[in-house]
């Protein structure tokens, strides 16, 4: 089933091979510069006043008391704004500071620029803000009765009348999780002196914050330059803007550099969350168990501002069906305005939502046949050349339904062992006796890249130096090891054994879009695979050579010239990679929306303590369809933490929220999994030719955690015989 | 007040003014940004040092309490990379790394004080160090075959 | 801002009677202080003080660390010590620093209760050492006297033969109890439960305890009403950690389990 990406031979550290990341030594020893460690010269700190209701009219601010602090240089708030006073992913629509009301727990009302931190925190403490408080909108399903919307969807493909000799029905929630990223939002901005200002802030898509800040400044474009910086993980949390357009307004007013770093209760409420979900679900089968019919509701509560909340509830409704066929669907789908935190980006946006329903679904009715779970996923696998079922979309890159599963299958399953840690950990609770052991599974399905015609492109520029290729690209590094992939890529394209990848500003190359959507390696990595066989292509016909190696141009034997020969003139290409296009969908939500997909399987084992619902996640296996496996040691590194964050979500991780407030921003209460915490994985690669990826590679990142969290949440239920309907699952689930 | 104390192994002062944690001033003070600001709250190990031959969460220590001291930061750990390090970086346990300098100076702590830790000494050691990239299999795999060659 | 660094109790007392904050391993105080709850300018460090960190046999000094108890105390005791959150903070925390805060949800308590511990409190003008259930007075609020440090805790002169820890939370690992518990039983029968996450103070369960400790070789139905009864006694309340009905529900479970422990 493996078949290894094909290695270019002569060149070390190609694909296929697993290198070292360039970055990893300075990261061990502590030497590694995050956006949090920056310093400038004469450089101020910014702090954040921040609205203590989820709704609320102001009516007044004053920043006096605040200026009064010694050591306090600005003190801004929306009338301070000089260009467009909102931004927004793809709706600006969220205040830059709030100027009339304010719509969530934490929006920012004003920012401050002080001498020092300490100084700085007091005085956005010290703002006297006067609100009349209003009453939040804060159930998503009364927003949808009162078309408080961002966008409904609708998806209507084959005959709505058909119904199955057997029907299963459910309702099914997913709670607010955290990106929880370790690093918080952290910034530093630096005016240039001549109007303009340079920003070095966690970010995953540099020129889109950008964008938004030249539009909220009022300034040129040339006159604002947003730098890749070192992020400490993101997941989703840093697609939308947060302290960017502060910094930069606080940096020109003081005509100083000013930093921030959000503290982690604020980080909580300065980035977007998972969205909640609530989803209906009806599935009708003939007593074969083919999928006949689904029917799905689906509401993703967006919160109180657009960020990308209309096209994850999109994604949430494509994959509301999962890698089955079934020519007769409808899903209505409503991502909701309320007075909760604003919702977005993360890890798998919005097919987790709809897997962890659509999987218990089969679940359910694989029981109510008899059937073996994965016989009836077998069954109704959707294969490549098969329309998607809800969009109708011909699947033409490959795509490994039955043999994820079936390798998962395959995966041998432990028996229990004495030494299998218990429930409950080192508190003591439970004893074997008390331990039931459960199975379960569950595949998902994602699109990679962007969707429904966004013009998604990414440009990279290779050059031939003396000391070996540099890549250059505004694609953010968030740790999933895009510096070393790209530089993977460059050798093998080219041939040669030494490449490194350099981060540039937004003035110097054009957009490489987001590190998100599972894209870059294949969206920065397709650049840079073109620009690197370019390069080769334009090298070898102007010395007319025949091959190239770590010593120079070849002709045969014979070297005919050396890199330093070759480098006395500048060699370099840069590329804008597409990916093939997409269009937006037709009002039945029907359409050529997506650019590729990706499957994944995973098995769950979990030991449940039932009389106190206490869950270890023993192991998570998985098989999954990468494409070709570009370094195999992080597609791991990306499936072992996407499964943490799956276990996370099915047992402990979320923002608990009492009407728009969230009650526990804090690592105290906001549960991360620990090591202890985390399961066992064996992981599968599935490879396959075909996939438009440089050398036939997919996107990696999201499918751990789409399929993980449902496949614990069916070895619960597998268990303990309870419905567990709602993830996270708490003690009291099963419990009680 | 003025604090002194020895950090890695050489003598240092700082200034304190104000009940901050000995993270703040190793970071904003004594320019040792290596010790990461996470949670301030003891949850995630990020700022882990050696304080009197015993690994404590920074953000939890008053620097005005340290006087006399001894401190040991990730940049304490001498040059080059310690096998600990060493380990890790063969392994791919770094991601972010956000959390690696205080999973490098707990898992240094444990192989000084007990160079063949099993699977679980190794797990119960890193309970207080959170990896939100990496599903802590590699640095598992890492500190498990850095074990093995110890035996 | 002054912190003083003393080696000698009667130089601490002097500070706390000067309005010093005492401060311990500061694995409470300080997150106080970095979430900006509260700003000392004038500070105690205690751990230099010897005898704040001498462990004489069952008198306990509060300088002791979770660390210490872990490795060298009780079974029970030793076993709640083992939960205090993760390495570092049980490398900090310590056993006075865990009664100065006295949070509800603290791991150290129920033990006190259930073996009737004292709390050995001395200020300047003498020592006096108060019942476990003196001592807590309400959430976070004790019957220290601002001018007292806590010096030690005092176990009773005999310890019952049998003791089981256990605590009920979410993660395997650093979590905050949604109950914890300690039940003792000696070879009379006589037995203790006490509990943590479950009121505002640390509990213990009377009616419970009586019943059980008047049946000498417990039935199943003994049991069942020993955990009934528990449920019944506790008085919980409903948060964003965990809801009243479950926390009732898991004491009880919880309170049989570890007497099954102590039986066995
Ligand atoms: C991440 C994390 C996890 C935790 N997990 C747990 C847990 O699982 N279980 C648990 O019970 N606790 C837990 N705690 C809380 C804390 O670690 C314990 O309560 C610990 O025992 C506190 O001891 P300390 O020495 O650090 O106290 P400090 O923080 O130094 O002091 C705490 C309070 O007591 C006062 N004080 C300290 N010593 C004295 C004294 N001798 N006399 C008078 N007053 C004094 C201080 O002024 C302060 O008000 C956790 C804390 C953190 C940060
Ligand atoms: S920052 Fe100190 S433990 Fe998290
Ligand atoms: S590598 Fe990112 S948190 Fe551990």
């Amino acid at each position: 089933m493996t078949l290894l990406v094909t290695r270019r031979s002569g060149v070390t550290d190609g694909v296929g091979e697993s290198p070292l990341r360039p970055d990893g030594i300075p990261k061990l020893k502590g030497e590694f510069t995050y956006a949090q460690d920056l310093t400038a010269e004469g450089m101020l700190w910014g702090a954040t006043t921040r609205s203590p209701h989820p709704h609320a009219r102001i009516l007044s601010v004053d920043i006096s008391p605040a200026l009064a602090i010694g050591g306090v240089h600005a003190v801004l708030t929306s009338a301070d704004v000089p260009g467009r006073p909102t931004f927004g992913l793809e709706h600006p629509d969220q205040p830059v500071l709030a100027s009339d009301v304010v719509r969530f727990w934490g929006e920012p009302v004003a920012v401050v620029a002080a001498e020092d931190e300490d100084t700085a925190r007091r005085a956005a403490a010290a703002v006297q803000v006067e609100y009349e408080t209003l009453t939040p909108l804060t159930d998503p399903e009364e927003a949808d009765r009162i078309d408080s919307v961002f966008r409904r969807m609708r998806v209507r493909r084959g005959d709505p009348k058909i119904s199955g000799p057997v029907v299963v029905e459910g309702f099914y929630e997913v709670g607010m999780q955290d990106q929880a990223p370790l690093g918080t939002e952290a910034g530093l901005a630096v005016p240039d002196g001549h109007g303009g200002v340079d920003l070095y802030a966690t970010s995953q898509f540099v020129h889109v914050d950008q964008e938004q800040i030249v539009a909220s400044l009022g300034l040129r474009s040339d006159q604002v330059r947003s730098h890749p910086s070192g992020i400490g993980g993101a997941f989703g949390a840093r697609e939308d803007v947060n302290l960017h357009i502060h910094l930069c307004l606080l940096a020109l007013h003081t005509g100083q550099p000013v930093k921030m770093v959000y503290h982690r209760s604020e980080s909580f409420t300065g980035h977007v969350h998972r969205h909640p979900a609530r989803m209906w679900y009806r599935h009708h089968a003939d007593r074969e168990g083919r999928l006949l019919r689904v029917e799905a509701r689906i509401i993703l509560d967006g919160g109180a501002y657009a960020s990308t909340t209309a096209a994850v509830l999109a994604n949430a409704c494509y994959f509301a069906v999962g890698p089955y066929r079934c020519d007769s669907v409808s899903v209505d789908g409503a991502g909701t305005r309320t007075n909760n935190p604003p919702c977005g980006a993360m890890r798998g946006f919005g097919a987790v939502q709809s897997c962890f329903a659509y999987e218990t679904q089969m679940d359910r009715l694989a029981a109510a046949l008899g059937m073996n779970p994965l016989d009836l996923r077998r069954r109704n696998a959707l294969h490549t050349g098969d329309p998607m079922p809800t969009t109708g979309q011909l699947i033409e890159t490959p795509l490994p339904t039955v043999e994820v599963i079936d390798s998962l299958a395959a995966i041998p399953l432990p028996d229990p062992s004495d030494d299998d840690p218990l429930p409950g950990g080192s508190g003591l609770t439970t004893e074997p006796r008390h331990v039931v052991r459960g199975v379960g599974y569950a595949v998902g399905i994602k699109n990679l890249g962007f969707s429904e015609g966004f013009d998604d492109y990414a440009q990279a520029r290779v050059r031939m130096t003396p000391r070996g290729l540099v890549v250059e690209t505004a694609a953010v590094e968030v740790g999933q090891g895009l510096v070393t992939v790209l530089a993977q890529i460059a050798r093998s394209a080219f041939g040669v054994s030494t490449a490194e990848v350099r981060n540039v500003d937004t003035s110097r190359i054009d957009s490489a879009g987001s590190t998100s959507a599972s894209r870059q390696t294949q969206v920065s990595g397709g650049a840079t695979h073109a620009a690197a066989t370019r390069l080769r292509d334009r090298i070898l016909e102007h010395f007319d050579a025949d091959d190239l190696d770590d010593e120079g141009v070849r002709s045969g034997d014979r070297i005919i010239a050396t890199w330093d020969e070759v480098t006395a003139t500048v060699w370099e290409e840069t590329v804008t990679f597409r990916h093939p296009p997409t269009s937006p969908p037709d009002p039945d939500g029907q359409g050529v929306v997506h650019a590729d997909f990706a499957v994944a399987a995973h098995r769950a084992v979990v030991d449940v303590d039932p009389e106190l619902g206490l869950v270890r996640v023993v192991r998570v296996d998985t098989a999954q369809d990468v494409g070709k496996a570009l370094n195999p040691e992080s597609v791991r590194g990306q499936i072992e933490g996407g499964i943490v964050q799956g276990v996370g979500l099915a047992v402990m991780e979320e923002l608990i929220l009492d009407e728009g407030v969230i009650r526990n921003p804090n690592f105290t209460d906001y549960l991360l999994p620990t090591i202890l915490d985390a399961p066992e994985v064996e992981a599968l690669l599935v490879e396959q030719d075909g996939s438009w990826g440089p050398f036939g590679a997919k996107g990696v990142g999201e499918p751990p955690t789409i399929s993980s969290t449902a496949a614990i949440a069916a070895a619960i239920r597998a268990a303990t015989g309870k419905p567990i309907n709602r993830v996270p699952v708490r003690p009291q689930d099963i419990a009680l | 007040m003025i604090i002194t104390f020895e950090l890695n192994g050489a003598p240092a002062s700082a200034r304190v003014m104000a009940p901050v944690s000995l993270l703040d001033v190793l970071r904003d003070q004594l320019g040792l940004p290596g010790s990461k600001n996470v949670c301030e709250q003891g949850e995630c190990g990020s700022c882990s040092v050696i304080l009197d031959d015993e690994v404590v969460c920074s953000c939890l220590v008053m620097a005005g309490d340290i006087e006399g001291s001894t401190v040991v930061t990730v940049e304490g750990l001498g040059e080059g990379l310690n096998p600990v390090q060493e380990a890790l970086h063969r392994a791919g346990a770094v991601q972010c790394g956000f959390c690696t300098p205080g999973i490098v100076v707990t898992a240094t702590d444990l192989f000084t004080k007990r160079p063949r830790p099993d699977d679980d000494e190794i797990k119960e050691a890193l309970a207080g160090n959170i990896c939100r990239c990496t599903g802590y299999g590699a640095i598992v795999r890492a500190l498990r075959g850095l074990a093995e060659v110890e035996r | 801002m002054k912190v003083h660094h003393p080696t000698t109790l009667d130089e601490a007392l002097a500070a706390v009677e000067a309005g010093a904050v005492p401060l311990a391993g500061g694995t409470d105080l300080m997150v106080e202080v970095n979430f900006g709850h509260i700003r000392p300018d004038h500070v105690v460090g205690l751990r230099r003080i010897g005898e704040l960190s001498s462990w004489e046999d069952r008198r306990i000094g509060a300088m002791v660390t979770w660390r210490t108890v872990e490795t060298k105390g009780p079974k029970a005791y030793a076993e709640a010590a083992r939960t205090v959150g993760s390495p570092q903070i049980r490398n900090a925390g310590t056993i006075g620093g865990n009664l100065g805060t006295a949070s509800p949800a603290g791991d150290g308590h129920p033990f006190l209760a259930a073996v009737d511990a004292g709390v050995e409190l001395v200020s300047r003008r003498g020592r006096r050492v108060l019942a476990w259930s003196d001592f807590f007075t309400g959430v976070k609020r004790t019957a220290r006297q601002p001018e007292e440090l806590i010096t030690a805790v005092v176990l009773p002169e005999r310890l019952p033969m049998r003791h089981a820890f256990g605590k009920v939370g979410v993660r395997n690992a650093m979590v905050i109890a949604t109950v914890c518990a300690v039940v003792t039983r000696d070879e009379d029968g006589a037995t203790t439960a006490a509990f943590g996450s479950v009121a505002p103070t640390p509990i213990r369960a009377p009616r419970a305890e009586e019943m059980i400790s008047a049946e000498p070789k417990p039935t199943e139905s003994a049991l069942a009403e020993f955990q009934r009864l528990v449920s019944e006694e506790v008085q919980p309340i409903t948060d964003h950690r965990s809801t009243e009905a479950y926390r009732r529900h898991a004491a009880g479970v919880l309170a049989r389990r570890l007497l099954e422990r102590c039986l066995r």
